[in-house]
C-alpha cells in the first residue's frame, strides 16, 4: 500500500447558475495571454450540447483517454511507438477552429471613426492574424442556455443510447450546466502521451502540470487528454494547462475559480488515496465498473492503520487531519452523491460532480408527477432531466448510482421540508434513501449551507520542509524568471542559472541571545 | 587564402564550432526556447502529408549523407558495397527521399508563406529556415544528373573526393583541395548545407536533438516531488 493525497474538487451542479464566473476569473489570472487566449482552463457548458472544443466527448473521434487492448490499459490513440510514428503529424490534433477563432474588436473604431450618419460599429477582429473577421460563427460558449437548433446540439455523445427526439420538443426539453476544468486525474492520459516527460503528476497534491521549460511541443497530450483541457499555446508553441491554482493552493486558499463561485457549488479538499491500485482500477474491465473502483482507491482517512501508513508515505499530519474533515471525501465516499466526469476514459479523474435535480414545479403543483411519500418532491425517476442522460455523464451509463444520489438529495429536502414546515421531522424518504437523520443534516449544512469553511478544507503545503532554503524562496510564489521549472539544477557553465527554485545564499542562522 | 580555400579548409569549422556551441549555450539557458513550433493547430489541412513527406525525406537524407560521407570508405569495402554499388544507391536513395523533401517541404513552404494564420502566428525565422532548407536540397537534387553522368562513365572519383574533404575535415586535417575537380554545382550545395549547421542554433531546428527516444523506455506515468531530492 502506499498512500498519496490528492487535491480533488467537487462541483455541486444542482446549484450552478450558468453565471461564468469561475470561467472568467480563471481567464483574468491564468490565460489572457498571448496564444492562449482562446484556451479556457475553465468553462462552462450548457448541456445538452456538444461543448467545447466541439464534441471533445467523441472519443471515436478524438482518441483520447485509455482503453484495454488484449486485457491491458493502453492509451486510446496507441502506444508509445505508434505516438513516435505519428509525432511529425498527429493525426489526433484538434484545429483552432475546433475551439474557435479567438476574437476582440476593433473598438478603437468607435472613437476615432469619422463623422458620418450611421453609427459606427466595431467589427471583429481575429487574434491571431489580426484582421478583420466577417463574421464570428463559433465560440467558447456557443451553445450558451441551449442556444441554436436541436440537431447540432444533439450530436452530444451523452445522447448516443438514447431515444433523444423526444427531448427537442418544446415540453421536454432539459437543460444543466457543466463547468468543466482540467479533472487532476490519478492515471492522467496526457502525461502518459508526452513524449518529452514534460507533464508531470505532483507527488504532494496530485496536481498535473505541464513543465514549460521541458514541453518541446510535441502536441501529443492536447489529443490524449479525453476531456481536451490540455491547450497548445500557438504562440509559444507549448502546453498549457489548468495548474489547479497551485500558488493559492500551496497557501491553503481555494482555486480561483472555486472562490468566485457565485452558487458555491465548489469545494475543494483532500482525498487519500491507495496509489498500488490505481493501475488495476483504471483496468477494470467492464465500463460501469470503473466508478466503483475508482470508489475503492479511496482509502479511510480515521482508520488508524491508515493514518500510519501515510505518515510512513511522508503525508503531513496536516494533511491526514484536512483529509478527516474533506468535504470531498463526504460527499464522493461517505454519502455517495458525488460521481466522476466520464470515468470510461479511464483515467480517474479526480473533480467530481453532483448530479443535479431538476423538479418541474407547475407540474408537481397539479399533481401531475410522481411522488415521495411526502407528497410533495418527486421521484428521481420523474425529473426532467433523463436519468440515463446523467448516467451517461457521469458513470459510463449506469443509472442505479445516479438514481440513488438523485434520492437522497431528494430525501435529504424531503426531511428538512418536513422540520421547517410540517414542524415534526419525516424520516420515511430518510430510510427509503438509505440514510440516517444526521447524515441528511450534515448534507443540508454542506450543500444548501455550504459555509466557506466546509467547501473549502484545505491545508497548506508546508514549504518549510519541501525546501532547502525558503527564506531564499520567499515572496516568489507563483513568479519566475523564466528557465525555472525543469531539467537539472546543474549547469554547464560557471553562471548560476535564472532558476527561482534554487536556493539562495541561504539565511543567517539566528544565534543564541547575548552572543 | 582565397574564396574557396575559406569556405571548405576555415568555414566548415566555423560553422561546426558555432553549432555545437550555439545548441549547447541554447539548451542551457534557454530552455523554454527549445521546441518544436508546430503550427499544426492553425491549420491541420495537409500537413498529414506534407509534415511526414517532409520529415522522413529529410532525416533520411541526413542519414544518407552520414552514412556515404563520414563512415569510413573502407567499411563499405569490408561490407561488400563497391564504389560504383555505392554510388548508384546514393543517387536511388537521394532521389526518392529528396522528392519526398520536396514535395512535402514545398507544400509546407506554400502553408507557412501563404496561411493567413500560421504566416501570421510564425516568425520570420521560420519561414528563412525553411527556405534556407529548399534552397538547400533543390540544389542537392540538381547535383543527381552529374552523379549519374559521373556513374554511367564508371567514374566515382567525385564521390570520393567528397567523401575524402568530409573526413579530412572531421580529422582535423582540411584537404580543400581534394574538392579541385568537383562540378560547381555540388560545392554550391555544400556551401549551403554547411551553412545550416551556421544557423542550426539560432532556429527551431534545435527540437531534432532532443528526440524524444526515452519515451519508448519510460514508464507512462510521471510523478515529481516538489522537494528537490
Amino acid at each position: 500500500m502506499k498512500i498519496r493525497a490528492q487535491f480533488a474538487m467537487v462541483f455541486n451542479l444542482d446549484k450552478c447558475i450558468g453565471c461564468h464566473t469561475c470561467s472568467v476569473t480563471c481567464k483574468n489570472v491564468w490565460s489572457n495571454r498571448k496564444g492562449i487566449e482562446y484556451a479556457w482552463f475553465n468553462n462552462v457548458e450548457s448541456k445538452p450540447g456538444i461543448g467545447y472544443p466541439k464534441n471533445w466527448e467523441d472519443q471515436d473521434k478524438w482518441q483520447g483517454g485509455w482503453t484495454k487492448l488484449n486485457g491491458k490499459l493502453e492509451l486510446k490513440a496507441g502506444g508509445k511507438l505508434k505516438k513516435i510514428v505519428q509525432i511529425f503529424a498527429n493525426p489526433n490534433m484538434p484545429q483552432i477552429d475546433d475551439y474557435y477563432e479567438p476574437f476582440t474588436y476593433d473598438y478603437a473604431r468607435l472613437q476615432n471613426a469619422p463623422l458620418s450618419e450611421a453609427a459606427p460599429t466595431a467589427r471583429p477582429v481575429s487574434q491571431i492574424t489580426g484582421e478583420k473577421m466577417d463574421k464570428i460563427t463559433w465560440g467558447p460558449n456557443w451553445e450558451d442556455d441551449l442556444a441554436g437548433e436541436f440537431e447540432k446540439r444533439s450530436k452530444d455523445t451523452n445522447f448516443s443510447n438514447m431515444e433523444k427526439e423526444m427531448y427537442k420538443q418544446f415540453e421536454n426539453t432539459f437543460h444543466m450546466y457543466l463547468p468543466r476544468i482540467c479533472n487532476h486525474c490519478i492515471n492522467p492520459a496526457c502525461v502518459a502521451s508526452c513524449p518529452s516527460g514534460a507533464m508531470y503528476k505532483r507527488e504532494e497534491d496530485g496536481i498535473v502540470i505541464a513543465d514549460q521549460d521541458r514541453c518541446r511541443g510535441w502536441r501529443m497530450c492536447i489529443s490524449g487528454c479525453p476531456y481536451k483541457k490540455v491547450f497548445f499555446n500557438w504562440e509559444s508553441s507549448k502546453a498549457e494547462k489548468c495548474i489547479g491554482c497551485y500558488p493559492r493552493v500551496e497557501s491553503g486558499l481555494p482555486t480561483v475559480c472555486s472562490e468566485s463561485c457565485v452558487g458555491r457549488i465548489r469545494y475543494n479538499g483532500i482525498i487519500l488515496y491507495d496509489a498500488d491500485k490505481l493501475l488495476d482500477a483504471a483496468s477494470t474491465d467492464n465500463e460501469q465498473d470503473l466508478y466503483k473502483a475508482h470508489l475503492d482507491l479511496f482509502v479511510d482517512p480515521n482508520d488508524p492503520k491508515i493514518i500510519e501508513q501515510a505518515l510512513a508515505d511522508g503525508v503531513p499530519q496536516s494533511w491526514i487531519d484536512a483529509a478527516q474533515k474533506s468535504p470531498i471525501y463526504k460527499m464522493a465516499v461517505e454519502w455517495k452523491i458525488a460521481f466522476p466526469l466520464h470515468p470510461e476514459f479511464r483515467t480517474l479523474p479526480m473533480i467530481w460532480y453532483v448530479p443535479p435535480l431538476s423538479p418541474v414545479q407547475a407540474q408537481i403543483d397539479q399533481k401531475n408527477l410522481p411522488t415521495e411519500s411526502d407528497g410533495v418532491i418527486p421521484k428521481a425517476s420523474a425529473m426532467r432531466l433523463p436519468v440515463k442522460y446523467l448516467a451517461n455523464l457521469l458513470t459510463a451509463g449506469k443509472e442505479d448510482y445516479i438514481v440513488s444520489a438523485l434520492n437522497r438529495l431528494i430525501a435529504m429536502r424531503s426531511y428538512m421540508r418536513s422540520i421547517n414546515v410540517e414542524g415534526k421531522p419525516d424520516t420515511r424518504a430518510l430510510t427509503a434513501a438509505g440514510i440516517d437523520e444526521d447524515t441528511a443534516k450534515s448534507m443540508y449544512r454542506y450543500l444548501a449551507i455550504a459555509n466557506y469553511e466546509d467547501r473549502f478544507v484545505i491545508p497548506t503545503s508546508h514549504q518549510e520542509i519541501q525546501l532547502d532554503d525558503y527564506h531564499g524562496f520567499q515572496g516568489q510564489n507563483g513568479f519566475s524568471f523564466g528557465n525555472d521549472s525543469g531539467g537539472s539544477p546543474k549547469t554547464l557553465f560557471p553562471e548560476r542559472r535564472k532558476e527561482s527554485m534554487e536556493p539562495r545564499e541561504p539565511a543567517p542562522q539566528a544565534g543564541p541571545r547575548g552572543k | 587564402m582565397n574564396l574557396q580555400k575559406f569556405i571548405f579548409a576555415v568555414y566548415p569549422y566555423i560553422a561546426l564550432t558555432v553549432f555545437f556551441i550555439g545548441s549547447w549555450i541554447r539548451y542551457d539557458h534557454e530552455q523554454y526556447t527549445w521546441k518544436t513550433d508546430s503550427s499544426q493547430l492553425l491549420s491541420k489541412r495537409h500537413m498529414l502529408f506534407a509534415s511526414n513527406f517532409f520529415h522522413i525525406g529529410i532525416l533520411a537524407i541526413f542519414g544518407g549523407h552520414f552514412a556515404g560521407l563520414v563512415l569510413p570508405h573502407g567499411l563499405w569495402l569490408a561490407l561488400g558495397v563497391s564504389d560504383m554499388q555505392h554510388q548508384w544507391l546514393a543517387i536511388a536513395a537521394g532521389s526518392v527521399f529528396g522528392l519526398m523533401c520536396l514535395a512535402g517541404g514545398l507544400v509546407l513552404w506554400l502553408r507557412r508563406a501563404f496561411n493567413p494564420r500560421v504566416r501570421a502566428a510564425g516568425r520570420s525565422m521560420d519561414l528563412f529556415i525553411l527556405s534556407w532548407l529548399m534552397v538547400t536540397l533543390l540544389l542537392g537534387l540538381s547535383t543527381i544528373p552529374f552523379s549519374v553522368g559521373h556513374a554511367s562513365h564508371d567514374n566515382p572519383e567525385v564521390m570520393l573526393a567528397l567523401s575524402g574533404w568530409v573526413q579530412s575535415i572531421l580529422t582535423l586535417n582540411p584537404q580543400p583541395e581534394l574538392l579541385d575537380q568537383v562540378d560547381p554545382v555540388f560545392k554550391t550545395h555544400m556551401f549551403f548545407g554547411m551553412t545550416v549547421f551556421l544557423i542550426f542554433p539560432f532556429t527551431r531546428l534545435v527540437h531534432i536533438l532532443t528526440a524524444p527516444f526515452n519515451y519508448l523506455g519510460r514508464a507512462y506515468q510521471i510523478v515529481r516531488a516538489k522537494r528537490r531530492a
